[in-house]
């Protein structure tokens, strides 16, 4: 008598184990399908790192660009550029982008593939609907800017457009890019007030703040 | 104890059913392929769990043409909001309370 209670004790204990197992199971279910079906989460932390990388490189080329052809400083305020630093700038500048815009497409596919998931899908469209329109109008803008010849704030006005562009598309991909976003504006808006010092806030806030939160990310979401 | 287990659903004891309100949850509406695709099941399998749910009324039908091609999409109903919020919270219950 005595060992079928504690017989039925155990049966009893392990289907109530078994229960709960079964709605920890559901319960991880229900976040998992509503993280991928409401964010694009196949975007690699490596990308970031890489981003980060070229953005210094492209920086230091700005750099040497700038340093040999004035005598002054690397300071925007009376900054001389001719024609053909211009071009040699925006030959740097567009390698940077496409290089890392690339490395992200390549990298997050690989990611998606991995996991299973299709990269092309609602929520790849949300996020880059939400990503692009404060980074478009930015980018316009500052293109006005700069056919204007207000060069000053270029540095300053890509760096807080491109925090909002991540602020805004956080809500539709993993989070931590929010606080990429917001330490972006925050260089951004520091960079406005020491006005001179554009590619040194540009280099912290695209190379090493990129290469930070891609390291976050990498270590929380990839490394498996 | 006898509270949260009569709000355990039982429209909702099934993975694909869960599946489909967990989708519905967070996203204004979802059609037909894109939930076939995120939950993995053949058509036949998910328009029968559609179908229940809709008996339920825990969620919506809308069937219109893209172009030639017809399309259904599911939302979520306020029914079936409130009843798969309970049934979250009973879940979480059973859980918090072994």
């Amino acid at each position: 008598m005595y060992n079928s209670n504690i017989i039925i004790y155990f049966v009893i204990q392990s289907t109530l184990k078994m229960e709960n197992e079964k709605y920890l199971n559901d319960i991880s279910e229900i976040k998992n399908l509503m993280d991928k079906s409401s964010r694009f989460i196949s975007l690699s932390g490596l990308s970031g790192i890489l981003a980060g990388l070229y953005c210094l490189i492209g920086a230091g080329l700005t750099y040497k660009i700038i340093y040999f052809d004035t005598t002054t400083l690397g300071n925007y305020g009376d900054l001389i550029i001719t024609e053909t630093t211009l071009l040699q700038l925006f030959i740097i500048a567009a390698t940077v982008i496409v290089l890392s815009l690339v490395t992200a497409i390549v990298l997050s596919i690989r990611k998606a593939k991995k996991s299973n998931d299709r990269i092309w899908n609602t929520s790849t469209k949300r996020l880059l609907i939400n990503f692009m329109i404060p980074f478009l109008s930015g980018g316009i803008f500052i293109l006005f800017l700069i056919e204007k010849e207000i060069l000053g704030l270029v540095a300053p006005l890509t760096l807080i457009f491109y925090g909002l562009a991540c602020v805004n598309a956080s809500k539709y991909t993993l989070g931590d890019i929010r606080y990429l976003g917001i330490s972006m504006i925050l260089l951004g808006l520091l960079s406005t007030w020491f006005l001179g010092y554009g590619l040194l806030f540009w280099a912290l806030g695209f190379g090493v703040c990129h290469i930070l939160y891609g390291s976050i990310m990498y270590y929380k979401y990839d490394r498996k | 104890m006898k509270n949260i287990i009569q709000n355990i659903n039982k429209a909702f004891d099934h993975r694909i059913r869960l599946g489909i309100m967990s989708v519905l949850m967070v996203n204004e509406s979802a059609d037909f392929s894109t939930l076939k695709e995120l939950l993995g099941v053949t058509d036949g399998n998910l328009a029968s769990h559609t179908k229940a749910l809709e008996l339920e009324n825990y969620i919506a039908i809308e069937k219109q043409f893209i172009g030639k091609k017809p399309n259904t999409s599911y939302r979520a109903s306020k029914e079936g909001r409130k009843a798969f919020q309970e049934h979250i919270e009973a879940l979480e219950k059973l859980i918090q309370k072994r």
